[in-house]
Protein backbone atom coordinates (compact mmCIF):
# COMPACT_ATOMS: atom_id res chain seq x y z
CA UNK A 1 0.00 0.00 0.00
CA UNK A 2 1.37 3.40 -0.96
CA UNK A 3 0.91 6.11 1.64
CA UNK A 4 1.82 8.91 -0.75
CA UNK A 5 2.02 8.95 -4.55
CA UNK A 6 5.66 10.01 -4.08
CA UNK A 7 6.54 6.35 -3.70
CA UNK A 8 5.22 5.41 -7.14
CA UNK A 9 8.24 6.03 -9.34
CA UNK A 10 7.38 6.09 -13.02
CA UNK A 11 10.63 7.17 -14.59
CA UNK A 12 14.18 7.51 -13.38
CA UNK A 13 17.02 9.22 -15.21
CA UNK A 14 20.10 9.66 -13.04
CA UNK A 15 19.19 12.01 -10.20
CA UNK A 16 15.92 13.00 -11.91
CA UNK A 17 13.01 10.97 -10.59
CA UNK A 18 9.55 11.40 -12.06
CA UNK A 19 6.94 10.05 -9.65
CA UNK A 20 3.15 9.97 -9.76
CA UNK A 21 2.89 13.23 -7.79
CA UNK A 22 4.88 15.22 -10.33
CA UNK A 23 3.11 13.66 -13.30
CA UNK A 24 -0.36 14.28 -11.84
CA UNK A 25 0.57 17.85 -10.92
CA UNK A 26 1.69 18.45 -14.50
CA UNK A 27 -1.49 16.93 -15.89
CA UNK A 28 -3.69 19.05 -13.61
CA UNK A 29 -1.71 22.19 -14.49
CA UNK A 30 -1.87 21.38 -18.19
CA UNK A 31 -5.61 20.76 -18.02
CA UNK A 32 -6.33 24.02 -16.20
CA UNK A 33 -4.06 26.09 -18.43
CA UNK A 34 -5.20 24.53 -21.68
CA UNK A 35 -8.92 24.86 -20.92
CA UNK A 36 -8.54 28.47 -19.76
CA UNK A 37 -6.40 29.32 -22.79
CA UNK A 38 -8.81 27.72 -25.27
CA UNK A 39 -11.84 29.41 -23.71
CA UNK A 40 -10.34 32.87 -23.33
CA UNK A 41 -8.87 32.84 -26.85
CA UNK A 42 -11.97 34.46 -28.30
CA UNK A 43 -14.13 36.06 -25.65
CA UNK A 44 -17.59 37.36 -26.40
CA UNK A 45 -18.39 40.94 -25.46
CA UNK A 46 -21.15 41.73 -22.98
CA UNK A 47 -23.92 42.05 -25.60
CA UNK A 48 -23.00 39.06 -27.77
CA UNK A 49 -24.17 35.53 -27.02
CA UNK A 50 -21.40 33.75 -25.19
CA UNK A 51 -20.29 30.16 -25.43
CA UNK A 52 -21.06 27.57 -22.77
CA UNK A 53 -17.43 27.32 -21.76
CA UNK A 54 -17.13 31.04 -21.27
CA UNK A 55 -20.25 30.96 -19.12
CA UNK A 56 -18.81 28.15 -17.02
CA UNK A 57 -15.52 29.96 -16.48
CA UNK A 58 -17.33 33.20 -15.65
CA UNK A 59 -19.45 31.39 -13.05
CA UNK A 60 -16.30 29.95 -11.46
CA UNK A 61 -14.44 33.26 -11.39
CA UNK A 62 -17.48 35.20 -10.19
CA UNK A 63 -18.25 32.83 -7.33
CA UNK A 64 -14.62 32.81 -6.17
CA UNK A 65 -14.57 36.59 -6.35
CA UNK A 66 -17.77 36.74 -4.31
CA UNK A 67 -16.27 34.54 -1.61
CA UNK A 68 -13.04 36.54 -1.49
CA UNK A 69 -14.95 39.82 -1.31
CA UNK A 70 -17.02 38.51 1.57
CA UNK A 71 -13.85 37.80 3.55
CA UNK A 72 -12.17 41.12 2.84
CA UNK A 73 -14.53 43.70 1.31
CA UNK A 74 -11.84 46.20 0.32
CA UNK A 75 -8.96 45.19 -1.93
CA UNK A 76 -10.24 41.65 -2.24
CA UNK A 77 -9.61 41.53 -5.98
CA UNK A 78 -5.89 41.80 -5.30
CA UNK A 79 -5.86 38.32 -3.70
CA UNK A 80 -8.32 36.83 -6.18
CA UNK A 81 -5.69 35.37 -8.57
CA UNK A 82 -3.75 33.76 -5.74
CA UNK A 83 -6.70 32.34 -3.80
CA UNK A 84 -8.49 31.32 -6.98
CA UNK A 85 -5.47 29.48 -8.32
CA UNK A 86 -5.06 27.59 -5.05
CA UNK A 87 -8.74 26.63 -5.00
CA UNK A 88 -8.93 25.60 -8.66
CA UNK A 89 -5.72 23.55 -8.56
CA UNK A 90 -6.62 21.66 -5.38
CA UNK A 91 -10.25 21.18 -6.41
CA UNK A 92 -9.39 19.90 -9.88
CA UNK A 93 -6.69 17.56 -8.62
CA UNK A 94 -9.07 16.17 -5.99
CA UNK A 95 -12.06 15.80 -8.30
CA UNK A 96 -9.96 13.99 -10.92
CA UNK A 97 -9.72 11.23 -8.30
CA UNK A 98 -12.70 9.61 -10.08
CA UNK A 99 -10.38 8.87 -13.01
CA UNK A 100 -8.81 5.42 -12.58
CA UNK A 101 -5.09 5.35 -11.75
CA UNK A 102 -5.15 9.04 -10.84
CA UNK A 103 -3.39 9.98 -7.63
CA UNK A 104 -4.32 13.38 -6.29
CA UNK A 105 -1.14 15.46 -5.86
CA UNK A 106 -2.70 16.81 -2.66
CA UNK A 107 -2.26 13.35 -1.16
CA UNK A 108 1.48 13.94 -1.03
CA UNK A 109 3.09 16.00 1.69
CA UNK A 110 5.52 17.56 -0.80
CA UNK A 111 2.73 19.17 -2.84
CA UNK A 112 0.80 20.43 0.18
CA UNK A 113 4.00 21.71 1.79
CA UNK A 114 4.83 23.61 -1.39
CA UNK A 115 1.34 25.16 -1.48
CA UNK A 116 1.48 26.02 2.22
CA UNK A 117 4.93 27.59 1.87
CA UNK A 118 3.70 29.71 -1.02
CA UNK A 119 0.89 30.91 1.26
CA UNK A 120 3.44 31.56 4.00
CA UNK A 121 5.47 33.68 1.58
CA UNK A 122 2.43 35.43 0.13
CA UNK A 123 1.28 36.70 3.52
CA UNK A 124 4.31 38.95 4.21
CA UNK A 125 4.54 39.88 0.51
CA UNK A 126 1.01 41.26 0.48
CA UNK A 127 1.58 42.84 3.88
CA UNK A 128 4.78 44.54 2.66
CA UNK A 129 3.10 45.61 -0.55
CA UNK A 130 0.37 47.49 1.27
CA UNK A 131 2.28 48.89 4.23
CA UNK A 132 6.00 49.03 3.64
CA UNK A 133 8.90 47.43 5.44
CA UNK A 134 8.73 49.12 8.85
CA UNK A 135 4.97 49.20 8.96
CA UNK A 136 4.72 45.50 8.35
CA UNK A 137 7.44 44.26 10.67
CA UNK A 138 6.33 46.52 13.50
CA UNK A 139 3.47 44.20 14.33
CA UNK A 140 5.93 41.46 15.22
CA UNK A 141 6.98 43.58 18.20
CA UNK A 142 3.45 44.16 19.44
CA UNK A 143 2.25 44.36 22.17
CA UNK A 144 5.86 44.02 23.42
CA UNK A 145 9.12 42.79 21.93
CA UNK A 146 8.82 39.67 24.13
CA UNK A 147 6.11 38.49 21.76
CA UNK A 148 8.47 38.27 18.76
CA UNK A 149 9.23 34.52 19.03
CA UNK A 150 5.56 33.76 19.55
CA UNK A 151 4.57 35.66 16.41
CA UNK A 152 7.21 33.79 14.41
CA UNK A 153 6.17 30.46 15.95
CA UNK A 154 2.52 31.17 15.14
CA UNK A 155 3.31 31.82 11.48
CA UNK A 156 5.39 28.66 11.21
CA UNK A 157 2.85 26.37 12.89
CA UNK A 158 0.11 27.97 10.80
CA UNK A 159 1.93 27.01 7.62
CA UNK A 160 2.65 23.52 8.93
CA UNK A 161 -0.99 23.07 9.92
CA UNK A 162 -2.13 24.16 6.47
CA UNK A 163 0.10 21.54 4.83
CA UNK A 164 -0.68 18.67 7.19
CA UNK A 165 -4.43 19.33 7.14
CA UNK A 166 -4.75 19.04 3.37
CA UNK A 167 -2.36 16.09 3.19
CA UNK A 168 -4.05 14.22 6.05
CA UNK A 169 -7.55 14.65 4.70
CA UNK A 170 -6.77 13.56 1.14
CA UNK A 171 -4.40 10.79 2.20
CA UNK A 172 -6.89 9.39 4.73
CA UNK A 173 -9.59 9.36 2.05
CA UNK A 174 -7.58 7.33 -0.44
CA UNK A 175 -6.23 5.07 2.30
CA UNK A 176 -9.76 4.38 3.58
CA UNK A 177 -10.79 3.35 0.06
CA UNK A 178 -7.75 1.06 -0.21
CA UNK A 179 -8.60 -0.59 3.12
CA UNK A 180 -12.26 -1.02 2.16
CA UNK A 181 -11.31 -2.60 -1.15
CA UNK A 182 -9.45 -5.22 0.88
CA UNK A 183 -12.27 -5.73 3.42
CA UNK A 184 -15.58 -5.15 1.62
CA UNK A 185 -14.90 -4.67 -2.09
CA UNK A 186 -18.50 -4.81 -3.35
CA UNK A 187 -20.25 -1.54 -2.61
CA UNK A 188 -18.71 0.45 0.23
CA UNK A 189 -15.61 1.76 -1.60
CA UNK A 190 -17.93 3.72 -3.94
CA UNK A 191 -19.60 5.42 -0.99
CA UNK A 192 -16.22 6.30 0.47
CA UNK A 193 -15.10 7.61 -2.93
CA UNK A 194 -18.14 9.89 -3.02
CA UNK A 195 -17.37 11.09 0.49
CA UNK A 196 -13.76 11.58 -0.57
CA UNK A 197 -14.86 13.83 -3.45
CA UNK A 198 -16.92 15.92 -1.03
CA UNK A 199 -14.03 16.13 1.43
CA UNK A 200 -11.65 17.05 -1.39
CA UNK A 201 -13.83 19.96 -2.48
CA UNK A 202 -14.35 21.16 1.10
CA UNK A 203 -10.63 21.00 1.78
CA UNK A 204 -9.87 22.95 -1.39
CA UNK A 205 -12.38 25.58 -0.27
CA UNK A 206 -10.94 25.68 3.24
CA UNK A 207 -7.36 25.95 1.99
CA UNK A 208 -8.23 28.90 -0.23
CA UNK A 209 -10.36 30.58 2.44
CA UNK A 210 -7.67 30.18 5.09
CA UNK A 211 -5.04 31.60 2.73
CA UNK A 212 -7.29 34.61 2.08
CA UNK A 213 -8.04 35.02 5.78
CA UNK A 214 -4.32 34.99 6.65
CA UNK A 215 -3.49 37.54 3.95
CA UNK A 216 -6.43 39.74 4.87
CA UNK A 217 -5.44 39.57 8.55
CA UNK A 218 -1.86 40.62 7.75
CA UNK A 219 -3.07 43.56 5.66
CA UNK A 220 -5.89 44.76 7.86
CA UNK A 221 -3.98 44.46 11.12
CA UNK A 222 -1.50 46.91 9.70
CA UNK A 223 -4.25 49.31 8.69
CA UNK A 224 -5.49 49.29 12.27
CA UNK A 225 -1.97 49.81 13.56
CA UNK A 226 -1.40 52.73 11.19
CA UNK A 227 -4.40 54.63 12.49
CA UNK B 1 9.86 -10.13 25.36
CA UNK B 2 12.84 -9.00 23.32
CA UNK B 3 13.39 -5.46 22.15
CA UNK B 4 12.15 -5.95 18.60
CA UNK B 5 8.71 -7.20 19.52
CA UNK B 6 8.56 -4.61 22.30
CA UNK B 7 8.98 -1.88 19.71
CA UNK B 8 6.27 -3.41 17.53
CA UNK B 9 3.79 -3.83 20.40
CA UNK B 10 4.45 -0.36 21.75
CA UNK B 11 4.03 1.21 18.30
CA UNK B 12 0.67 -0.45 17.70
CA UNK B 13 -0.64 0.33 21.18
CA UNK B 14 0.57 3.92 20.92
CA UNK B 15 -1.02 4.36 17.48
CA UNK B 16 -4.35 2.99 18.77
CA UNK B 17 -4.30 5.17 21.88
CA UNK B 18 -3.32 8.21 19.81
CA UNK B 19 -6.30 7.65 17.53
CA UNK B 20 -8.76 6.94 20.37
CA UNK B 21 -7.86 9.83 22.65
CA UNK B 22 -7.10 12.16 19.78
CA UNK B 23 -10.55 11.77 18.24
CA UNK B 24 -12.55 12.24 21.44
CA UNK B 25 -11.61 15.86 22.04
CA UNK B 26 -12.15 17.09 18.45
CA UNK B 27 -15.49 15.24 18.39
CA UNK B 28 -16.63 17.06 21.52
CA UNK B 29 -15.37 20.37 20.17
CA UNK B 30 -17.10 19.91 16.82
CA UNK B 31 -20.33 18.97 18.58
CA UNK B 32 -20.22 22.21 20.53
CA UNK B 33 -19.46 24.27 17.43
CA UNK B 34 -22.24 22.70 15.36
CA UNK B 35 -24.76 23.04 18.20
CA UNK B 36 -24.00 26.72 18.56
CA UNK B 37 -24.06 27.31 14.82
CA UNK B 38 -27.40 25.53 14.38
CA UNK B 39 -29.07 27.49 17.16
CA UNK B 40 -27.63 30.71 15.73
CA UNK B 41 -28.97 29.85 12.27
CA UNK B 42 -32.36 29.07 13.84
CA UNK B 43 -32.35 32.48 15.48
CA UNK B 44 -31.04 34.43 12.48
CA UNK B 45 -31.67 32.56 9.23
CA UNK B 46 -30.54 35.59 7.21
CA UNK B 47 -26.98 35.17 8.40
CA UNK B 48 -26.85 31.48 7.42
CA UNK B 49 -24.22 32.09 4.73
CA UNK B 50 -21.76 33.85 6.99
CA UNK B 51 -22.41 31.43 9.84
CA UNK B 52 -21.90 28.31 7.77
CA UNK B 53 -18.71 29.69 6.20
CA UNK B 54 -17.28 30.46 9.62
CA UNK B 55 -18.51 27.08 10.84
CA UNK B 56 -16.71 25.28 8.03
CA UNK B 57 -13.45 27.08 8.73
CA UNK B 58 -13.76 26.36 12.44
CA UNK B 59 -14.60 22.73 11.85
CA UNK B 60 -11.57 22.38 9.59
CA UNK B 61 -9.39 23.90 12.30
CA UNK B 62 -10.76 21.54 14.96
CA UNK B 63 -10.67 18.56 12.68
CA UNK B 64 -7.02 19.11 11.86
CA UNK B 65 -6.23 18.05 15.46
CA UNK B 66 -7.73 14.64 14.76
CA UNK B 67 -5.93 14.59 11.41
CA UNK B 68 -2.58 15.20 13.16
CA UNK B 69 -3.28 12.19 15.38
CA UNK B 70 -4.19 10.15 12.30
CA UNK B 71 -0.96 11.12 10.54
CA UNK B 72 1.07 10.16 13.60
CA UNK B 73 -0.75 6.82 13.82
CA UNK B 74 -0.07 6.16 10.15
CA UNK B 75 3.61 6.97 10.65
CA UNK B 76 3.78 4.67 13.67
CA UNK B 77 2.16 1.77 11.83
CA UNK B 78 3.45 2.02 8.25
CA UNK B 79 6.72 3.97 8.31
CA UNK B 80 7.91 3.55 11.87
CA UNK B 81 11.45 4.99 12.13
CA UNK B 82 12.34 2.91 15.24
CA UNK B 83 11.12 -0.29 13.66
CA UNK B 84 13.02 0.49 10.45
CA UNK B 85 16.15 1.14 12.52
CA UNK B 86 15.86 -2.20 14.27
CA UNK B 87 15.15 -4.02 11.01
CA UNK B 88 18.10 -2.35 9.31
CA UNK B 89 20.38 -3.21 12.22
CA UNK B 90 19.23 -6.81 12.32
CA UNK B 91 19.78 -7.11 8.60
CA UNK B 92 16.34 -8.63 8.19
Amino acid sequence: MHITPDQIVLFRWGPVVINATILCTWIAMLLLTLVSWLVTRKLAAAAEPRSRWQNALEVAVESIRGQVREICPEGGDMYLPFAGTLFLFIAVSNVLEIVPRWHSPAGSLSTTAALAISVGIAVPVFGLQSHGFLGYFRHYLRPAWVMLPFHLLAEMTRTLALAVRLFGNIMSGSMMVALLVAIAPLFFPILMQALGLLIGLIQAYIFAVLATVYIAAAVQREQEGAK
Amino acid sequence: MDNTSLIGVTSIVAATLCMIIGSIAPALGETKAITQALSSIAQQPDEAGTLSRTLFIGLAMIESLAIYCFVISIILIFTNPFWNHVVAKGGG
